[in-house]
């Protein structure tokens, strides 16, 4: 999200999903959409159907693949150099939109000073794609009436993850492919509230609504509104709060449904800095490899059973609404939080969550205009400033945020860790259909868990030759970090020299051997590369 | 026999489906897809045509736990909620509020992610309160 709002100024899709169907060209690069966003996918099927050239670049060969009229498998890591490469093919042929440059832009002088350097063939040594499809991508991306990016976490989960995304904010705006319908850079979120966690202040440098902590006038605004001394450092990220673990500076950590102890890189590190917590409290709906660890374990409610509001990936609040009761003794997290806060001597007596959303409306300017009882039917998509306000269908329209969009000129850099002769094969991760995230729901649902009951490693048939192995063995795959025995899945999927591994499975946990080094803004790990080494397991 | 449906969002990823939970007799048994919701329109993926069936999944946790002696052992949500924040205070008053972390979620509501900021920032102190978005 940092690398959209350096280059617009907002951190989120900037165009709705639905949207999508009425483009004419649909670039998707790193996101494997019909595992991870199916919803989001029917309307690139819909828009292939009306006649849209779809792009995947992707180096794996996903289901989306044969959707695609064209399927780009570049190496690992190189995001940054193929998409140089395009915008120099764009602008050696004058593709590019000069107007829409002049008018709404900076930086484009520094840009395509860069952008000159890569040419069609150094493009084609670095990425391994061909000078041809480096062209077709380009003609096809600028040329269309209305070209739009998708992408995922197959884009941010790199130590250049930043500058992925700055590169395809630079490639939206070099054409003009953005702030109108059907076109833009569009970020899908992984999970079902991750835009509203981070809307509602859930990181450490800004209250709710994306306002900086550091800022003076915003901090004695909601000292005013919170009656409360706030700090004005800014805090640690999850990165940032491991570290503190292991050297003493961080005494105590609350986890609210989260499980770090299968999604964080380098599982051995995670383990070692949470059992040095003094007071580990973990809040969540089932007993988690984390909430093992805790000193505390606080039973919290599903979905289905508290009202609330979610906000979707692209910016769109809707209601969530009880059916049942908590189970057992089970408590809404709200209502936890709310108690815990009192007997800490804060107290907070909220009636519903539709009270404690009038306050967010209070406070975040993107929510002004958000209330329980204007959610029935659609929902609101934000910026929605006002109760008469329709919401914001898609962003940056005549205007970006920041006012000029922003080109950030970027060199290419290769990932943390590449192969060698000890780690030979490139390693990336991801997620599969039936399953979700660390598996916490989707392994205790029986229909899903049936359909795939355990962890696998995509393999090369070649590879797998040459390693001895078949289909249904076992592998020892070690990395630096750690090693995990998995049994083994010959596919073409992959390339020879890369394997895939999915992260939901605890017992053949893919993210014990990812590389936590990480974006030195984002600090989001690189999770898609690493190096690893293969043997048959005995 | 009482049989409801009740609409609310997909608890999976970022689409945001609508969707209906059929309720009979206070136990959440099927799900059904919104035609009219303007993300899905009346379509789910795999997920969400099952998200019902971890609702009420026998591993689901339905009382407090406390470490005692190593192990978690069931104790009352008093006992619980007491022993949290006089840890808290105690880890505060000895090594000041930023030796304190919240990890909030992107899995629970808007509203639940408001208040545990606003008691990581308000009640305790610090701005060492993240998720996790980036993984």
């Amino acid at each position: 999200m940092a690398g959209l709002a350096a280059a617009f100024g907002s951190g989120a899709m900037t165009n709705s999903i639905a949207e999508l169907e009425d483009a004419d060209c649909i670039l998707v690069i790193g996101s494997n959409t019909t595992s991870s966003h199916p919803l989001v996918a029917t309307r690139i099927f819909r828009a292939k159907e009306k006649g849209a050239k779809v792009i995947v670049v992707d180096p794996r060969k996903i289901q989306l693949v044969h959707q695609a009229d064209l399927h780009v498998r570049h190496n690992l890591g190189t995001d940054v150099a193929l998409v140089n490469g395009i915008m120099h093919v764009i602008l050696a042929n004058g593709w590019h939109n000069q107007a829409f440059v002049d008018e709404r832009t900076e930086g484009f002088e520094e840009l395509r000073g860069v952008v000159e350097q890569y040419t069609p063939e150094r493009t084609a040594e670095i990425t391994g794609v061909s000078v041809e499809d480096i062209r077709t991508m380009a003609e096809w991306y600028a040329k269309a009436r209305a070209s739009s990016i998708v992408y995922c976490m197959g884009i941010t989960q790199h130590t250049t993850g930043v500058d992925n995304v700055k590169s395809l904010a630079n490639l939206a705006m070099l054409t003009g492919h953005i702030g109108r319908e059907s076109t833009g850079v569009n970020p899908l979120r992984g999970q079902n509230n991750v835009q509203g966690a981070c809307d509602m202040g859930g990181l450490p440098n800004v209250y709710p609504g994306y306002q900086a902590v550091n800022v003076p006038e915003n901090r004695e605004k909601f000292e005013k509104v919170w009656n409360a001394k706030l700090s004005d450092k800014v805090g640690l990220t999850i990165p940032g709060i491991l570290e503190g673990l292991n050297s003493g500076s961080v005494k105590a950590v609350y986890v609210v449904g989260e499980n770090p102890m299968v999604s964080d890189p380098d599982i051995h590190h995670v383990e070692k800095a949470l059992r040095s917590a003094e007071l580990l409290v973990v809040q969540d709906i089932f007993l988690t490899p984390t909430a093992e660890l805790a000193h505390v374990v606080l039973p919290g409610a599903s979905f289905a059973e508290k009202d609330g509001t979610f906000s979707n990936t692209e910016r769109r609040v809707q209601r969530v609404r009880q059916a049942i009761k908590p189970i057992g003794q089970a408590r809404a997290d709200w209502e936890i939080i709310q108690d815990l806060s009192t007997r800490f001597g804060y107290p907070m007596n909220y009636e519903s969550p539709a009270a404690i959303l009038d306050e967010v409306a209070q406070v975040t300017p993107s929510y002004g205009g958000i209330t329980f009882d204007r959610l029935e039917g659609d929902g609101l998509s934000w910026p929605c400033p006002n109760s008469e306000h329709p919401g914001t269908k898609f962003l940056h329209a005549g205007r970006f945020s920041r006012g000029l969009g922003l080109f950030h000129a970027i060199e290419y850099k290769p990932p943390a860790e590449v192969v060698d002769v000890d780690y030979p094969f490139w390693l990336t991760t991801g997620r599969v259909h039936v399953h979700y995230h660390t598996g916490t729901m989707t392994r205790n649902s029986p229909s899903l868990h049936e359909e795939m009951p355990e962890g696998f490693l995509e393999i090369n048939p070649q590879d797998a030759r040459t390693l001895g192995v078949k289909s249904g063995d076992t592998v020892r795959v070690s990395s630096r970090r750690g090693e995990v025995l998995v049994r083994v899945d010959l596919t073409t999927r992959v390339r020879q020299g890369m394997v895939f591994m999915p992260f939901h499975f605890v017992e053949s946990c893919a993210n014990i051997l990812t590389n936590p080094a990480h974006d030195p803004i984002a600090k989001i790990p690189e999770y898609k590369v690493c190096a690893v080494t293969l043997e048959k397991a005995a | 026999m009482e049989y409801r449906t009740v609409l609310t969002t997909c608890t999976y990823c970022g689409c945001g489906c609508g969707l209906y939970l059929e309720v009979m007799d206070g136990h959440v048994v099927n799900t059904i897809p919104c035609k009219t919701s303007p993300v899905n329109e009346g379509k789910l993926c795999v997920k969400g045509w099952n998200v019902h069936e971890f609702v009420h999944s026998p591993k689901r946790l339905t009382q407090p736990l406390l470490r005692k002696n190593g192990e978690l052992t069931p104790v009352s949500w008093d006992e619980a909620l007491d022993f949290t924040v006089k840890r808290l205070r105690e880890i505060r008053e000895a090594h000041g509020s930023d030796c304190l972390a919240f990890l909030a979620s992107a899995k629970v509501t808007n509203e639940e992610n408001y208040l545990i900021q606003k008691f990581a920032r308000a009640a305790v102190g610090t701005n060492n309160i993240d998720h996790c978005a980036r993984l």
